[in-house]
């Protein structure tokens, strides 16, 4: 008993030296490798606007990966986003239709993903169902009512200046989409890492059943991150229709998939419980920086997909053969 | 001297025979702790041998051990006195050892019959299982342990003590020559455990050699022909049961006079803060009412799956009751959730440490302000430094040892990881603390000083409950106590009616 | 009245089609007439063989999102082998696509046994690397009815009393996987390791084992359904049978696999895949655009799965004896 002090540090380890420990420096690390070989590989690679370009690679798809990061980290899922994308874009599709301007479109597609994110949360929430077959399910309605509605046709004719969002820059090679991205990047690495509600994610993510026992409000919780996941996939809806100046059912099919290996690859358990925001942004770059340079050397799209599957499987996978190999 | 005779007592009953099964100088750590220190046990055919010792002296683990959960660090297992491996669980049953364990760990999903027979099901054409063989098997088996139920049955429609049999009954199915069984009785009621006495009897006459692990001494001496002794991790003793008393095994169980454990405590007791009328749950409890007054301790003592637990749970908002009024000073108290019942000033804190207690992944000071959050923070924004100060205040409080406040509490012993719980608790300013089975599974170091902090708390003007199954330690702590029995409460007894007898009396229901 | 309660999610499910059959007939009375509904059976075939494999990979908790990607990487593999060597008898093709479909299940059967990656992680990573395989064989290009064997392309359509092959395929893999599910020891080791891990453990089941037989179960399914597919449609591509991983679970929810494990049967599954059959082919037939499908399928997951969580509702611990009683 006398071994031990009295009294309790605070803090062994110093909270830099445990971020230089981390994975996002190590998913930095790679992204910086990849810059320096695609810069080497192609010559086209280091040009203010291609790198401009290639930001649009991952920008729309980030903006969600950020609230399903935080989604994930709380141990649900929502496999819907892609479709919430495609309702949402269908419905401000029709809004033009009717003659609504941009300030009615925005408003459209931001209320239409924050409806199909407390649909997902409802059910998940208040009936109890496990939200991967949820969304699974609101998948297949959301985007199955977009081709109701549209069929094979599609919707064009959207307000030119509403194109602003997908296409206009804010200065020089900047984009729009592109600082938009960085505010919500910032946006929610204070809500994750910086607040009481950021800390109950965690909590509820590590064990929802102590969480609850702690006086957390666990259903509250997760309906909320459910709307922001709504909410988001409105966000890019606008962003995507404004940038395709289009709108046709199978807008944005399979990014679902690609959001969250995104969310993933940047550190975020799959499990729940742990993941940071700065990850995800590090994974976007890389996915965007993998995607640009391989375009560049013309591998065609399916090719890449290889490459992001294996990426996928081998993040997780290398650590734990490395653990494995060493014990 | 007490070692010396016991063993050559054991010397003179072991001269004919070789034990069956043995443990030779078995060792076992995990990652910071040595649970099982060389520990040596044997068992002989036809003989049933008392395992005995406090929570956390390695009883669970020898059984993790003999049944091929775990693999022991150092040592080795011997069978006929020749040594032998259990690599998995499978390879123990092949070997003929089979165990009923303390937690029923079956499948609700499946029948009564496969929950016995999984595994190990009777073959009939092309390898196939010979579903009516076993059922009907099935059906002999549970009648033997006096269990009347269909054996088609789903095992989720089963009762607690129903479930119980069942898991007594698939250690049977096996054709064991060695059956553990780790606290067989903690969830029957009395005929159910004379039938039991029965059956262990019955397997004794077939020549299998009996692990009989129990926390009860009366039963003990009743049923064991032997006993072995653990603490921490380490045999202290064994012998043959006629050579002991009831007090020399509670010495070497704890390694002192158990009548120090308990705080002289002033028992007075001020208004009432808490009264709680017909809560009624559809399966769980019914008709529970009470009151509770500030400064008091109230024991809840009761059978492994009496309904305390499930009581306090709903009490703390985590089920709703279906009928039921709660008043807290005077006022009706809605509680829909944990959260409500925080507000009201009620905390509890749960018998499951490790999921429903802590967040073992989180460090320790963010789990002793998580209910506190809105205190040490500004605008919903985190203050990391009055989280820090808030947790230090609290956990000095309790004497807590850990290397660092940004420790996982996942990291912290059991006693340590308790008193996380409890901090986290206090600093939320509680009215009514419910401590469900406090001290179980921790050290007696932390075990004293949660009893010594729990007189304090009373002393302040808190009003305690206090579920319990160890009567120690209901009977030492308590100014009143509460008896439940399948869902009800059977009696409230104060004063002079509060003796081990009545106690086992009402919550067995003779 | 036990044995009631035992069948009464199949119960309910035949229940629903046979009135779903009902209101079709009402319209279009030809449509229950019994050779369309063998055709209708036979539609539904490739659904049935993946979704009793994927039932049991959900029965021991996990998930294979990478059958379709196996059926059509096992479909373009066979192909493939047919035109480099038209004389081989159809048994040694469905003997290799089997084995290959086997082979691809195992691959994610190791990576979540041995290095304890979750299985949305791999089935979702090793789905693209599939696909990309795909790709990567066939250079991108089709094989066109043209270029496979008369022998190939004849053998899901042979007639045996009145049924093509491909409907007696579903069916035998039905009785057999019935047979394998209630009545031998890893049948039954499916049910626990999915509904008790811990429990399973204790009883001698090596759960990580047990997952893995289950999605080498699946992709052997998989690969048969591979050459069913591209033999009886005459033709393999890179995004055959696109999507379809989810109409299989789908299936599965519907016919009563709870995503949480340790719930479901052969029949059910066989029954959530007739349900989805027969809605499919039934909207052409009443005159609803088949862009319907889609949202109805979503509507049908959401349904189902609520159905399902209210059937199996935890029940406590019983401790009221009435309640014992009273069950």
């Amino acid at each position: 008993m006398t071994d031990t002090t009295r009294f309790i540090p605070d803090r062994l380890q110093s909270p830099l030296e445990r971020r230089l420990k981390s994975w996002e420096t190590l998913l930095l690390a790679v992204a910086v490798a990849i810059f320096i070989v695609n810069s080497f590989t192609s010559p086209y690679f280091l040009n203010a606007w291609n790198l401009s370009d290639m930001t649009f690679n991952f920008t729309e798809k980030a903006m969600i990966a950020f609230a399903m990061a935080l989604l994930i980290i709380a141990g649900e899922i929502d496999l819907s986003v892609a479709s919430i994308i495609a309702l949402a874009s269908t419905a401000m599709g029709a809004a033009v239709q009717i003659g609504l301007g941009t300030p009615g479109l925005v408003l459209v597609g931001l209320g239409v993903g924050l409806i199909c994110g407390a649909f997902n949360g409802f059910l998940v929430t208040k009936m109890g169902l496990p939200s991967i077959v949820v969304t699974i399910g609101t998948m297949s309605l959301f985007r199955g009512i977009s081709y109701i509605v549209l069929g094979d046709q599609a919707y064009r004719g959207y307000p030119s200046d509403f194109s602003f969002f997908g296409q206009g820059y804010v200065f020089w090679v900047i984009s729009f989409e592109f600082v938009l991205f960085a505010i919500i990047a910032l946006v929610y690495f204070v809500i994750l890492h910086k607040t009481n509600f950021g800390r109950a994610v965690y909590a509820i993510g590590n064990n929802p059943v102590g969480a609850e026992f702690s006086g957390i409000r666990v259903a509250r919780v997760k309906f909320i991150l459910f709307l922001l996941t709504g909410l988001m996939s409105g966000v890019a809806a606008i962003c995507l229709t404004s940038r395709l100046a289009s709108t046709r059912p199978s807008i944005a099919f399979g990014w679902e998939l690609e959001i969250v290996t995104m969310v993933v690859l940047g550190g975020v358990s799959i499990l729940g419980g742990s993941g940071s925001i700065p990850g995800v942004v590090i994974a976007a770059f890389v996915m965007g920086l993998v995607t640009f340079g391989l375009g560049l050397l013309n591998v065609p799209g399916i090719v890449m997909s290889i490459v992001i599957g294996a990426l996928l499987i081998g993040v997780i996978a290398l650590p734990r053969l490395w653990e494995k190999w060493r014990t | 001297m007490l070692m010396e005779t016991d063993q050559k007592s054991v010397l003179a009953s072991t001269e004919s025979e070789i034990p069956v099964l043995a443990l030779n100088a078995v060792t076992k750590t995990f990652p910071g702790v040595t649970a099982l220190s060389e520990v040596s046990l044997e068992l002989f055919p036809g003989k049933v041998t008392a395992l005995v010792g406090e929570n956390g002296a390695g009883k669970s683990t020898v059984v993790k051990i003999l049944t091929g959960i775990y693999q022991p660090n150092g040592g080795q297992i011997e069978i006929d006195g020749s040594p032998i491996r259990f690599p998995t669980a499978q390879d123990a049953g092949d070997a003929g050892v089979t165990a009923i364990h303390q937690e029923t760990v079956l499948f609700d999903e499946l029948s009564v019959a496969e929950n016995v027979f999984l595994g190990h099901a009777p073959r009939g054409r092309f390898g196939l299982i010979d579903t009516s063989a076993m059922m009907e098997r099935a059906r002999e088996i549970l009648e033997s342990v006096g269990a009347h139920i269909d054996p088609r049955t789903k095992l989720k429609d089963l009762g607690i003590a129903n479930k119980h049999l069942v898991a007594i009954a698939r250690a049977l199915s096996i054709d064991a020559r060695v059956v553990i069984m780790d606290e067989p009785t903690a969830a029957l009621s009395q005929k159910e455990i004379e039938e039991l006495y029965d059956l262990v009897e019955e397997l004794k006459g077939q020549g299998k050699a009996i692990l009989f692990i129990s926390h009860k001494f009366d039963e003990i001496f009743r049923i064991a022909d032997s006993y072995t002794v653990f603490r921490d991790g380490a045999l202290v003793g064994s012998g043959a049961i006629a050579d002991v008393t009831e007090a020399e095994l509670v010495k070497m169980m704890v390694g002192r006079d158990v009548s120090q454990i308990f705080p002289d405590r002033e028992r007075k007791t001020g208004d009432e803060i808490l009264a709680v009328d017909g809560y009624e749950h559809p399966t769980e409890f019914a008709d529970i009412s009470f009151v509770l007054r500030r400064g008091e301790i109230l024991g809840f003592y009761g059978l492994v799956g009496a309904g305390r637990s499930e009581f306090m749970q709903s009490l703390f908002g985590i089920t709703r009751p279906s009928a039921g009024d709660v008043t807290i000073d005077g006022e009706r108290a809605i509680i829909r959730s944990p959260a409500d019942a925080v507000g009201k000033g009620i905390v509890y804190v749960p018998e499951d440490r490790g999921r429903q207690g802590t967040i073992t992944a989180l460090p320790i000071f963010q789990n002793v302000t998580l209910p506190s959050l809105g205190r040490t923070s500004k605008n919903g924004f985190l203050k990391l430094a009055e989280e820090f100060q808030l947790a230090r205040e609290y956990t000095e409080r309790l004497d807590l040892r850990a290397a660092s406040l940004d420790t996982d509490v996942g990291n912290l012993s059991g006693g340590n990881q308790q008193k996380v719980v409890i901090a986290k608790w206090l600093a939320t300013h509680p009215k009514i603390i419910i401590l469900d089975e406090p001290t179980k599974g921790i050290d007696i170091g932390s075990k004293a000083a949660v009893h010594e902090f729990m007189a304090e708390l009373a002393a302040q003007g808190l009003a305690v409950i206090m579920v319990s199954s160890e009567i120690p330690e209901v009977l030492g702590m308590s100014d009143r106590v509460i008896v439940m029995r399948e869902g009800r409460i059977a009696a409230e007894l104060s004063g002079d009616d509060m003796t081990p007898e009545t106690l086992v009396r009402h919550a067995a229901g003779i | 009245m036990q044995k009631q309660i035992l069948m009464s999610r199949e119960v309910l499910l035949t229940g629903a089609i046979v009135l779903l059959l009902a209101i079709i007939s009402t319209r279009f009375p030809a449509f229950i007439a019994p050779s369309n509904l063998a055709n209708v059976f036979n539609d539904t075939a490739p659904l049935i063989l993946l979704a009793i494999g994927q039932m049991i990979v959900i029965l021991t908790r996990c998930i294979d999102l990478s059958v379709a990607a196996n059926l059509a990487l096992t479909g373009m593999v066979v192909s493939m082998i047919n035109v480099a060597m038209p004389g081989l008898p159809v048994p040694i093709i469905i003997f290799i696509a089997v084995a290959f479909g086997a082979l691809l299940g195992m691959v994610n059967g190791v990576l979540v046994w041995k290095l304890e990656i979750p299985p949305i992680v791999v089935t979702l990573g090793t789905m693209t690397i599939f696909r990309g395989t795909i790709f990567l064989l066939s250079e991108g290009k089709w094989i066109n009815a043209h270029e496979f064997s008369e022998t190939f392309k004849a053998f899901p359509r042979t007639e045996l009393l009145g049924l093509p092959l491909m409907s007696w395929i579903a069916i035998a893999a039905v009785i057999f996987f019935s047979v394998v599910m209630s009545r031998t020891t890893l049948g039954r080791a499916f049910y626990a390791a999915g509904g008790n891990p811990h429990a399973a453990t204790y009883a001698g089941i090596d759960v990580g084992r047990t997952q893995f037989w289950a999605f080498t179960i699946s992709g052997a399914l998989a690969g048969l359904t591979g050459y069913l597919w591209v033999s009886r449609f005459a033709v393999a591509f890179v995004d055959l049978a696109g999507g379809f991983e989810l109409s299989v679970v789908a299936a599965c929810v519907i016919g009563g696999v709870a995503i949480m494990g340790g719930i479901g049967t052969v029949v059910g599954a066989m029954l959530g895949a007739l349900f989805l059959g027969i809605i499919s082919n039934a909207l052409p037939v009443v005159n609803i655009s088949p862009f319907w499908q889609l949202a109805i399928s979503g509507g049908a997951i959401i349904i189902a799965v609520a159905l399902n969580a209210q059937a199996n509702r935890e029940k406590g611990r019983i401790i009221l004896k009435r309640a014992e009683h009273a069950t």
